[in-house]
């Protein structure tokens, strides 16, 4: 048996952390947060793709290194761990998008830029209206796409959009050049990581696959996502501990109160199951596994609770320090909610869950 | 990332299947009644010896005490195999997991040599005698007295659930033989006779009906100093060794305790309050969600510290989250289930078997939750030992027991 991460990806997700640690983490979002700041911090981004993080999950052929699922689940965690400003897990989706639908041609054309950081690709998902990952008004027609996509994450500043639209077989991916497109900004809850509108009258768009690559995406984007939520709700966790271990109230350091530590140790269980299902989704993703679908919902929701329960907890723990503009906590507070609008929320996939374990049951019947 | 045996893990499971299939038949199916207690011992000493002479005992034990030799995975290998059948378990589990490595870790060598080889063949069995009234989480807080009496003790005091005590041949008892060190220093721990003048077991009726649980009565009992396990005032060090064997013995779901899928099928069949079938009503399905993640959690982060276990190397403390969430998982899914079926939930009498094992699950759930170390003690134990975070202030830690509020 070997249910773990293999040493290369974990020595990835090392570096990863390291460099994120020295070079994004909570003072960089700060600087973010700042009206006129740039949409992400563009030497970084120069930085990781030298290092061939972009180019990680691309094919050899394309200009990339041909890794598997497990370093774009290692780079996430990284990512959502530092809060880092740059369009990394945006892009890490859009490339698993190209990898499982995009044919030949597809691949030649959008892969090496992809892989050099020239291309930042993003996931146009939501739409206004639209809170399920199945019921969308953005249409195709005669290979045009007509309605508006929002919030989309790390819009600004990219080149390529995945747009999820409907379609006769129901919805699916299409690829659209965002030289032809109206992008604007849209204020989000998240004030680190920028959000767009994206507005699509009669853009030129290519299918991506089919409506069945669609749903398969799905569940890989929602272990990559899971990845990035556990990241994140570890940080806000390691942050609350830290100050628990400090913070003195009645002559002893709260960390002491049972109040207080079972909550952490609380946020340890959320995490740690939302690891077990992000890494069963992992497995199933290298073996093309018939509980993909299951378990790419179960990390999502899990994920998403640790995510949440973290980020509450954390301000909570801290007490009147943790509610002030200055404190880190609300990064971790305002994130679970991104995390959350990024791909369907967790009813909807709560949901999806037990479809997969009533489509499995009627299977073994 | 596979979920494969390595080649020497796949022989030794099919040597092990092959032995289960000729020599397990009789225990394909589960009793069409439960087993009487009588049967029950006398079906799981056969079983034992039949065990022993194939060398399915003691699997991770040094061969100098009768054991394999043979690693964690092995053991593992074979309670995944013999879990497929229905072969009578939990005898032995305390005795072998627990007291027997302790006896021969830190007993006299003489010692060792007269009790282990009976207990490893399921001649002899023992039990472990460490909770009191007013030692529970607190475990140290240990009344139960033993003094010098030239070369031997004498034990006073009282024990509590204690498992298996009525069928037990010995136990391992820890007493407080200093009251003036403090709690954790004046302890010592010594094998005893449970057929001994003054052992007195009682059993103990459970608030789900059952009686799985003794007190034990101890009046002046006499036992040679050498059964000492350990040296005099050591008990507290020589107990956490037999307790890690039991925080590892008491993990995941019990075998057969209703889960998610128990759930899914009751809700086909029920009505939801506002109409239809209650597996489409919403709040349902987000039930049997939140219960595949806790459950399937915990399973799939047993295979983490497998997979661990199985490349050599120690298991990471995610482990430590197993209990905690499987025990308080069961009791809220029991409790959403039998109030999803109405009154046919709350009704005993002609219950189908669905939801008697729902009702059995809600009322044996509070117990679990207590039991191996309670879901508070085990958050402190994640919080101070994962985490790092400061212990509980304890006022009394370093007092003399006897001056001790």
């Amino acid at each position: 048996m070997n249910f773990d991460f293999s040493d290369d990806a974990k020595a990835l997700g090392d570096q990863a952390k390291k460099l994120f640690a020295d070079k994004a983490g909570t003072s960089a979002a700060r600087k973010a947060m700042a009206k006129d700041a740039p949409a992400f911090d563009a030497a970084l981004w120069a930085e990781i793709a030298a290092l061939g993080w972009t180019a990680a999950r691309v094919p050899e052929a394309h200009g990339g290194l041909g890794m598997s699922a497990e370093e774009s689940c290692m780079l996430a965690e990284a990512a959502g761990g530092s809060l880092a400003c740059v369009p990394l897990v945006s892009t890490l989706l859009a490339t698993e998008a190209l990898l499982m639908a995009g044919n030949e041609a597809q691949q030649a054309k959008y892969f090496p830029g992809i892989a050099d950081g020239s291309c930042i690709a993003v996931v146009a998902w939501n739409e206004p209206g639209a809170a399920n990952p199945q019921a969308l008004s953005v249409s195709a027609e005669a290979n045009t796409l007509n309605g508006v996509k929002a919030p989309v994450a790390d819009l600004a500043g990219a080149q390529l959009a995945i747009v999820a639209a409907a379609g006769a077989d129901g919805p699916s991916l299409w690829l659209v050049d965002l030289a032809a497109a109206k992008v604007e900004t849209l204020e989000t809850m998240d004030l680190v990581r920028r959000h767009g509108r994206l507005t699509l009258n009669g853009v030129a768009a290519e299918p991506l696959g089919s409506s069945a690559d669609y749903q398969l995406w799905l569940d890989r984007a929602a272990v990559i996502l899971a990845y990035e939520a556990i990241g994140t709700a570890t940080s806000a966790m390691a942050m609350t501990v830290e100050y628990a271990k400090t913070r003195v109230a009645f002559g002893q350091t709260i960390g002491r109160y049972q109040g207080v530590k079972h909550k952490c140790a609380d946020m340890y269980i959320k995490i740690e199951l939302a690891r077990a299902h992000a890494l069963h989704g992992i497995a199933m993703i290298s073996s093309n596994g018939a509980e993909l679908r299951q378990a790419a919902a179960a990390a999502r929701v899990a994920s998403l609770d640790a995510a949440s329960f973290c980020g509450e907890e954390a301000v909570q723990l801290h007490g009147g320090i943790g509610f002030t503009w200055e404190s880190d906590c609300q990064f971790y507070y305002r994130r679970a909610r991104t995390l959350s609008a990024a791909l369907g929320g967790r009813g909807w996939w709560a949901d999806r869950l037990v479809r997969a374990l009533e489509l499995r049951n009627r299977a073994a019947a | 990332m596979d979920f494969n045996d390595t080649a020497a893990e796949a022989e030794y499971r099919a040597t092990v299947r092959a032995w289960l299939e000729a020599n397990a038949d009789e225990y394909r199916e589960p009793p069409a009644t439960p087993w009487k207690l009588d049967e029950f011992i006398a079906r799981s000493k056969a079983w034992q010896a039949k065990k022993f002479a194939a060398g399915y005992t003691g699997i991770t034990w040094p061969k100098a005490f009768g054991g394999q030799g043979l690693g964690p995975m092995q053991s593992i290998i074979y309670g995944q195999e013999e879990g497929r059948f229905h072969a009578p378990s939990g005898l032995y589990s305390i005795g072998l997991g627990m007291c027997i490595p302790t006896v021969f870790t830190h007993g006299n060598p003489e010692v060792a040599a007269r009790y282990v080889p009976k207990a490893l063949v399921g001649d002899e069995v023992w039990c472990q005698l460490f909770s009191e009234p007013a030692a529970g989480s607190d475990l140290a807080g240990i009344r139960t007295k033993a003094v010098k009496d030239g070369d031997d003790w004498i034990i006073d005091g009282q024990k509590v659930w204690t498992s298996f005590a009525h069928a037990s041949d010995y136990g391992i008892v820890v007493c407080r033989t200093d009251p003036s060190k403090p709690k954790h220093k004046g302890l010592t721990m010594f094998i005893v006779d449970m057929k001994a003048p003054g052992m007195e077991v009682r059993g103990i009726k459970q608030m789900s009906g059952g009686s799985d649980f003794n007190e034990v009565f101890f009046n002046n009992v006499r036992v040679p100093d050498a059964w000492r396990l350990g040296a005099e005032g050591d008990g507290w060090k020589v107990a956490l060794t037999t307790l890690m064997h039991e925080r590892l013995a008491v993990g995941g779901k019990p075998k057969h305790a209703p889960g998610y899928a128990t759930l899914m099928k009751l809700a086909k069949g029920v009505e939801a309050p506002n109409g239809g079938p209650a597996i489409e009503a919403g709040d349902v399905r987000q039930r049997i969600a939140q219960s595949y993640i806790n459950d399937e959690g915990i399973k799939l982060t047993q295979l983490r510290a497998l997979s661990a276990l199985s490349k050599g190397e120690m298991p990471g403390p995610e482990q430590s989250i197993s209990k905690v969430v499987v025990a308080k998982t069961m009791q809220e899914m029991a409790a959403f289930a039998l109030d999803l079926a109405g009154g046919d939930g709350f009704v005993t009498e002609g219950a189908d078997p669905e939801l008697d094992k729902l009702q059995g699950s809600y009322l044996w759930s509070a117990g679990l939750r207590i039991a191996g170390g309670t879901d508070e003690i085990l958050r402190n134990i994640i919080a101070e030992r994962v985490l790092g975070l400061p212990g509980d202030l304890r006022p009394d830690k370093d007092k003399p027991f006897n001056a001790a509020a």
